[in-house]
């Protein structure tokens, strides 16, 4: 077994303001391989968003270490990262292909190259023939989706997703999840998925880590042996019963 | 073809409604049988332009005012808006202070600048600056705060540089506030240039109001008014194209 992509040990974040300060992480650890599709899941405001806050390098942190990239995976901070966050985050005034084009614009890769690898992953997200509509034209799944694509454009080796598919419809829901397994399995990236959907932590990840509320403890680091490809059949599953039961529990909710 | 005869239908509407008010005006003045130094016809109006007014240069002088005045204060609006959201301290320093100062009625500034600055067209550009780069300001910074922070954080992740932050997400998110501020600012603009004119100048359209004052010819008075307007039509006008060419898309959205 080689090194992990990510390895997290011990980190601690605290906001500090004028009244007092506030600890939002407390000794969080935790590996991630590469290739791995791990669920991080807690309570709203627990701070999950912050660990990928601090995994994004977006927030200094007050302890422990991070360490991303190995030495048959090399990291390097500003080129393999793509976020996607709860709101899909389109420009307005930028055409689809526009939007999934800016990562691209702001790192200066190859205009023609890039254009290219955008269609292939707008095909890839199923919006073939959206290239030239504007955000406000498509429906929020879509929009979400015109966000992994932008996330995908590039080639990041880590995709930091938080709460994506938050604020869709249920069915929706359903649908992306299983639309980010395929587009996982068919790019091959690390990616790490914060919700507080139980049910969708358990059906995406291959490990479901849980984090209990403020400040976000490391509860419980769950394996899912459950195979892919996952089907939506799975949810039926007796082992897909336990891991939630499981989980709910941990969450102080059985 | 239905969009396009809509359109024609409009504009002619517009000519209508002000060709109609001239007539109204000609009419009224013939009927009432007002004497010409208290209001003249448009007829006579128009014709004061055959007197040697030095029509062009003065009109020439006061666009030129007009126009120096509202494009400093578009940079200096814009540039003081920028530097505000990138340093929280100053926005919290200065922009008390410039909701303050918005408050003065910058007119009575104008003897003030021209004592500082002595008289002529730099002196009522900086007085047409001073009035309308305020709105422009606050627009601007306000358009600024509005950007969602997550966006900003989606490109500082890949390390974008400020400059890249500024033009690609910044700038036209908050160009639709930033023209609305423009709009208000036209019209600041132009009464900023005639009023430092009114106070001390020795050409432009307000110097040649204040002249023919002294020997009554209204009409003459009259045409300069009308050129004042018509140069904040002009200045107007392509605000308006501008913002349909920028942000026509966008401000269809908000509209819908």
């Amino acid at each position: 077994m080689s090194e992990p992509f990510i390895s997290l040990s011990e980190v601690r974040k605290v906001f500090k303001s004028k009244k007092e300060d506030f600890l939002a992480v407390s000794e969080v650890t935790f590996d991630v391989n590469v290739g791995e599709l791990v669920s991080i899941v807690g309570p709203s405001g627990c701070g999950k968003t912050t660990i990928l806050k601090i995994l994004a390098g977006l927030f200094p942190y007050d302890g422990g270490t991070v360490k991303i990239g190995n030495e048959t995976t090399p990291f390097d901070q500003s080129k393999d990262i793509g976020m996607v966050f709860q709101q899909p985050l389109l420009l307005k005034w930028r055409k689809i292909l526009d939007n999934v084009l800016l990562p691209a614009e702001i790192l200066g890769l190859p205009h023609k190259e890039s254009v290219e690898r955008a269609h292939y992953l707008l095909d890839m997200v199923g919006l073939h023939g959206f290239e030239d509509n504007y955000p406000d034209e498509l429906s929020g799944g879509m929009q979400q989706r015109t966000s992994i694509a932008r996330a995908l454009i590039h080639n990041p080796k880590l995709i930091l997703m938080d709460e994506p598919f938050g604020a869709l419809d249920a069915l929706t829901r359903e649908k992306m999840n299983l639309e980010l397994l395929r587009i996982w399995e068919e790019s091959k990236k690390t990616i790490l998925f914060v919700t507080h959907g139980i049910q969708e932590a358990v059906f995406l990840g291959s490990r479901v880590i849980v984090l209990t509320s403020g400040p976000a403890r490391m509860a419980d680091n769950l394996s899912i042996d459950l195979p892919y490809p996952r089907e939506l059949d799975m949810k039926t599953h007796e082992n897909f019963g336990a891991y939630t039961r499981h989980l709910y529990k941990h969450l102080g909710l059985n | 073809m239905t969009d396009f005869s809509k359109q024609i239908r409009r504009y002619t509407l517009i000519i209508l409604v002000h060709l109609g008010v001239v007539v109204f005006w000609h009419l009224s003045v013939v009927i009432s049988d007002i004497p010409d130094y208290v209001m003249p016809t448009p007829v006579a109006t128009f014709l004061s332009l055959q007197s040697d007014y030095g029509w062009w240069h003065n009109t020439l002088i006061t666009g030129y005012e007009v126009f120096g005045g509202y494009a400093l204060a578009i940079v200096v609006g814009v540039t003081l808006a920028l530097i505000c959201s990138w340093f929280k301290i100053l926005e919290t320093l200065l922009m008390p202070l410039m909701v303050s100062l918005n408050m003065i009625p910058k007119v009575a500034l104008g003897p003030l600048f021209i004592v500082w600055f002595s008289y002529g067209v730099d002196s009522n550009i900086l007085i047409a600056f001073s009035i309308c780069f305020l709105p422009i300001l606050l627009t601007m910074e306000r358009g600024l705060k509005e950007i969602d922070p997550d966006l900003i954080d989606l490109v500082r992740v890949l390390n974008a540089s400020r400059w890249q932050v500024f033009t690609k997400i910044q700038l036209p998110g908050a160009l639709p506030y930033l023209f609305s501020g423009m709009k208000v600012a036209v019209v600041l603009a132009v009464a900023g240039a005639i009023v430092g004119e009114f106070i001390a100048s020795e050409e432009g359209l307000g110097y040649l109001m204040m002249q023919v004052q002294v020997t009554m010819e209204t009409s003459a008075m009259f045409m300069a008014v009308l050129l004042i307007t018509l140069i904040g039509v002009v200045l107007y006008g392509i605000v308006l194209l501008l913002e349909n060419l920028v942000v026509g898309r966008t401000n269809q959205v908000i509209r819908n």
